[in-house]
């Protein structure tokens, strides 16, 4: 009976915390489709040394936002969370610039 | 433009936000994480959208396909710049207590697409009609 009580009282009753966790999914969802689009671009008919290292740079960008979702998802557990860290939106926001940048690289 | 400057600073020195103020209620705090997300997965897609160009539309001329693709990965990396500069301010005014900051960047935005759409439609068009 105490844990049910207590257990009410650790939920946020508008599952913000869920809602964030959610959120940073889709965004770890949108991030993967970018990073296999940029895959395809770098490796299209033969394989070459500038299309392989365009290939490394988008895995490790991915598993690089991959990181910082999971540690954002985990940290958002208890009822009342901390707010997001500086690095992790500077992060997320650098992985975005850094796929963009290497498409621009390959593309030109 | 010192203001981006001052914004600029706080980006990289969080603990000047803590000093400030007193600490917002979490919900709130989370509603502005999400937001960020949300602009976040707007320059994604804008990426994505660059990246689709160069790959889809082959037919088109070099010049008239890369120049859309490098467009829209431009708005995609100023649109994620733009998120973390917006979840900065508005952390920084909802622990001042101050109102939330105005943009006039979702408008530009939405220009930027209409345009970027527009001129796709025509190249497309112009495309089938050439050949």
């Amino acid at each position: 009976m105490t844990e049910a009580a207590s257990g009410i009282d650790a939920r946020d009753p508008g599952l913000q915390p869920e809602r964030t966790r959610l959120a940073w999914r889709r965004t770890t969802l949108s991030c993967t489709v970018v990073a296999v689009l940029a895959v395809k671009l770098a490796v299209s008919d033969e394989i070459t040394a500038v299309g392989i290292t365009g290939l490394a740079l988008s895995a490790l960008v991915w598993i690089g936002f991959l990181a910082v979702a999971h540690r954002r998802i985990r940290s958002l557990s208890p009822a009342r969370p901390q707010p997001l860290s500086h690095r992790g939106a500077l992060l997320a926001a650098c992985c975005t610039i850094a796929l963009a940048v290497f498409g621009a690289a390959m593309i030109w | 433009m010192s203001d981006f400057v001052q914004s600029l600073r706080l980006w990289f020195a969080p603990q000047r936000i803590r000093d400030e103020g007193e600490t917002p209620d979490y919900r709130f705090s989370l509603a502005n994480e999400r937001t960020f997300l949300a602009w976040i997965r707007t320059a994604l897609a804008l990426v994505g959208g660059g990246f689709a160009v160069d790959q889809f539309l082959p037919d088109l001329r070099w010049g008239v396909r890369v120049g859309l693709a490098l467009a829209l990965l431009a708005a995609g990396a100023l649109c994620a710049l733009r998120a973390v500069n917006h979840w900065v301010r508005c952390e920084r005014a909802m622990r001042r207590g101050e109102d939330l900051p105005v943009s006039r960047f979702p408008a530009v935005l939405s220009l930027v697409v209409a345009v970027v759409a527009v001129a796709m439609v025509v190249v497309v068009l112009f495309g089938w009609a050439g050949r």
